[in-house]
């Protein structure tokens, strides 16, 4: 996933202020020759570049290619231009699908960050057995999306499930998750949550620990409560973690894939078809690769505006220390 | 700091083993055979769920004549077949023979991916053989044919003191029996028959409707008969069928369910004849009730040789094998699985002699009225229209009437 080659702001948001002599220190030293500088880069960036461009700038400009083509994977390709596009633009499953993934998104997203807030908060106590605490929380991480897919389905079965069972020993009569369509979303947020909370949490435990605490007494001093100090000493300072966490689950929140495909296949009644699986329905079950591949770049197009929009918004809100 | 020619050394290292770790993620071909040996692939989906032995059966007297091919077998379920099978081949990676339905031929007999095959085919039964030419070219043989009969649990039925059912049944009767054998509280259920397109557009037959017009230009089934098959089949989840809610559309549900003795009546083919050999109770098929006519679905797969194939004649020489020898044949009839496409009748006999079921006779009735799987290009878009539309109804998030129609609508478009 994306997470791999996205930067992390924290760091540039902790260190302090470089010295300019350590900035251009390297550039310094092979001063003499830029040629065998920039070698020892290439050497340097080649265990990411190679696999980086065998597997995601070469399937992406042959998807561009593709998606101007109608192919059903068998037989030859025909060249039809914009067409697939257009018809994308005109086809109302294609806005259903972005509307569910941002339904999704609207979920996930407060939901997993309240989550991993609250883990990274008790976490960050002195709290007895809190790394045994902090590896719990990580696992589900970790673990194969399939696994976890598998077990929220079935814990979340309607019948037979587990989480049933137990609303119906407290009296309340559990609704169909999967198989009702106002639910089967919930379900698969609820399930990405639960997955995710611990990435989220790590992140902001980090970000917490960096919290010099210097500004915690000098608050205690002036005599803050502990809501003020959480709210005008923790999130402020926090908001660099939370950035990057808002980021990287966004465009995880876009991607969204294996849980559906697992736990719902995109129904019941289309309810979770998300962009991703409306992508794997047109490959590989319609054979509609042209079509496909332009719906990849479409979807590419969103979170890339959606992503910009961040950055530049960052300034209102990220405070760095 | 350590020296950097070392540095660069080591990243040099980390490269090699970036690019080595790349390489092996490339699909092998063939596993190689041993020395002289020819191995011919072959992926398929009907030896799937419970037939597997049989296949290794034939594959193992195919090798034991032919010493110098190895037939290496690829199994996938069915639901996933046709997703691997559409990739394997855009990548060059598809066997050297493979398996297709007959509502898949057509797509891949026109894409060129196929190698045509010089076969006399006296041995085939002629319909079934012509099923398999595309322009005039042999591009499949037949493997095999089954069709679908109504399975019942003869214990669940003397339990509760319902009439076991005849080849005069009809609709009414069944939903008679299916109700009066419930029993919710014990777990038993009367009836199974998922609101599919492969059930709708038979039920529909039965009914006395089309699916498509004459001349297929368009949708024929939001009409009165439509209807009522929607109705029928709709009919049954929640009150003598589990729902999906409780597991039913979930593989291999209602097999174990009719396995466990909990389903006194089953929509299924005959492939399921070998697998339920064994169970712990009576049971025996019949042809499916019908409404207004009667109409049984009828099912084709054939084998085909890739045109990639380097292997051509060995492969051939396998699907020859695997869907006419004397072997198959056996093999096929003593296991009760779908039946060989032959044209001597006369090797079908013993079929006939085994049980269960005891009426095997239906098998062979069932094919007097059959009706076939409309098939258009986009095959899957609209299996998938139709039966997510029966499923609205089956929930009730739509009036049977509102559901047929929008399948019938959306359906039109695909055409």
């Amino acid at each position: 996933m994306s997470t791999a080659t996205t930067g992390h702001p924290t760091h540039t948001a902790t260190e302090r202020p470089r010295q300019p002599k350590n900035r251009h220190r390297n550039a310094l030293r092979y001063g003499g020759n830029r040629l065998r500088y920039a070698g020892i880069v290439a050497l340097f960036l080649a265990p990411s570049l190679v696999p980086l461009t065998l597997f995601t700038l070469v399937p992406m400009v042959s998807s561009l290619w593709v998606s101007l083509h109608d192919w059903n994977l068998i037989t030859p390709m025909e060249f039809v231009g914009l067409a697939n596009y257009r018809e994308l633009l005109s086809d109302g499953d294609t806005w259903a699908a972005f509307g569910h993934t941002l339904g999704y998104i609207a979920g996930y997203l407060p939901l997993v960050y309240v989550l991993g807030l609250a883990a990274a908060l008790a976490l960050n106590t002195a709290l007895r057995g809190r790394n045994v605490f902090r590896a719990a929380y990580f696992l589900p991480v970790v673990t194969s999306w399939v696994v976890v897919a598998l077990l929220w389905r079935w814990l979340l079965s309607p019948a037979n499930g587990l989480v049933n069972h137990v609303l119906e020993l407290v009296g309340v009569d559990g609704p169909g998750w999967w198989t009702d369509p106002a639910w089967a979303m919930p379900s698969v947020i609820l399930a990405s949550a639960w997955k995710d909370l611990g990435f989220v949490m790590i992140i902001l435990l980090a970000g917490l620990q960096s919290i010099p605490g210097e500004l915690y007494d000098a608050a205690r001093v002036d005599g803050t409560s502990a809501w003020q100090r959480f709210r005008y000493v923790t999130l402020p300072l926090l908001s660099p973690s939370t950035f990057f966490v808002v980021v990287i689950s966004l465009i995880n929140g876009f991607q969204v894939f294996d849980q559906v495909y697992v736990m719902t296949g995109g129904g019941p009644a289309g309810a979770t078809e998300v962009v991703v699986q409306q992508i794997y329905d047109l490959t590989f079950r319609y054979g509609r690769a042209g079509d496909a591949s332009a719906l990849s770049w479409l979807l590419f197009v969103v979170v890339l505006v959606v992503t910009i929009i961040q950055v530049r918004g960052q300034r209102r809100w990220v405070t760095y220390a | 700091m350590t020296h950097p020619i070392r540095l660069g050394a080591v990243a040099a290292a980390a490269a090699l083993l970036a690019l080595s770790a790349c390489s092996q993620g490339s699909a092998t071909r063939s596993d190689g055979g041993e020395d002289g040996e020819v191995v011919v692939r072959y992926m398929e989906f009907s030896s799937n769920g419970g037939n597997e032995q049989n296949l290794d059966a034939i594959v193992a007297a195919f090798e034991d004549e032919n010493p110098n091919i190895d037939v290496q077998v690829e199994t996938t379920p069915y639901a996933d077949y046709f997703t691997k099978l559409q990739t394997a081949v855009a990548g060059g990676t598809e066997a050297d023979a493979f398996e297709l339905n007959y509502e898949n031929f057509v797509t891949y007999a026109e894409s060129g991916a196929l190698a045509e095959l010089d076969v006399d085919g006296d041995a085939y039964t002629p319909s079934l053989l012509e099923a398999f030419q595309h322009d005039g070219t042999q591009l499949g043989l037949p493997e095999s044919f089954s069709d679908v009969v109504l399975f019942y649990n003869k214990d669940l039925f003397a339990a509760a003191g319902v009439p076991e059912p005849t080849a005069d049944w009809t609709w009414e009767d069944e939903r008679a029996a299916a109700e009066a054998l419930t029993d919710t509280a014990a777990g038993v259920w009367g009836d199974y028959q998922p609101a599919t397109f492969h059930e709708f557009y038979k039920a529909l037959a039965q009914a006395g409707g089309r699916f498509l017009t004459e001349d297929g230009s368009a949708t024929a089934f939001d009409s009165p008969e439509g209807i009522a098959a929607a109705t029928w089949l709709t009919g049954k989840s929640g009150t003598v069928m589990p729902t999906e809610a409780e597991g039913a559309g979930t593989p291999d549900f209602d097999s174990t369910l009719f396995r466990e003795g909990k389903l006194a009546m089953w929509h299924s083919g005959i492939w399921m004849f070998g697998p339920l050999a064994d169970v712990p109770f009576e049971w025996d098929v019949v042809v499916e009730p019908g409404d207004q006519t009667k109409a049984s679905a009828m099912f084709t797969n054939g084998v085909v040789v890739s045109a990639n194939s380097e292997h051509p004649e060995e492969a051939q020489a396998w699907l020859e094998f695997l869907t006419s020898s004397d072997t198959t044949v056996d093999t096929r009839l003593n296991a009760g699985w779908e039946l060989p496409p032959i044209a001597d009748q006369d090797k079908l006999a013993p079929y006939l002699e085994q049980t269960p079921p005891a009426n095997r006779q239906a098998v062979f009735d069932a094919l007097d009225e059959t009706v076939l799987p409309p098939v258009i290009v986009r095959q899957q878009e609209m299996q998938d229209a139709v039966t997510e539309e029966l499923g609205n109804a089956a929930a009730g998030r739509k009036t049977v009437e509102q559901a047929v129609a929008d399948a019938a609508a959306r359906v039109d478009e695909l055409l």
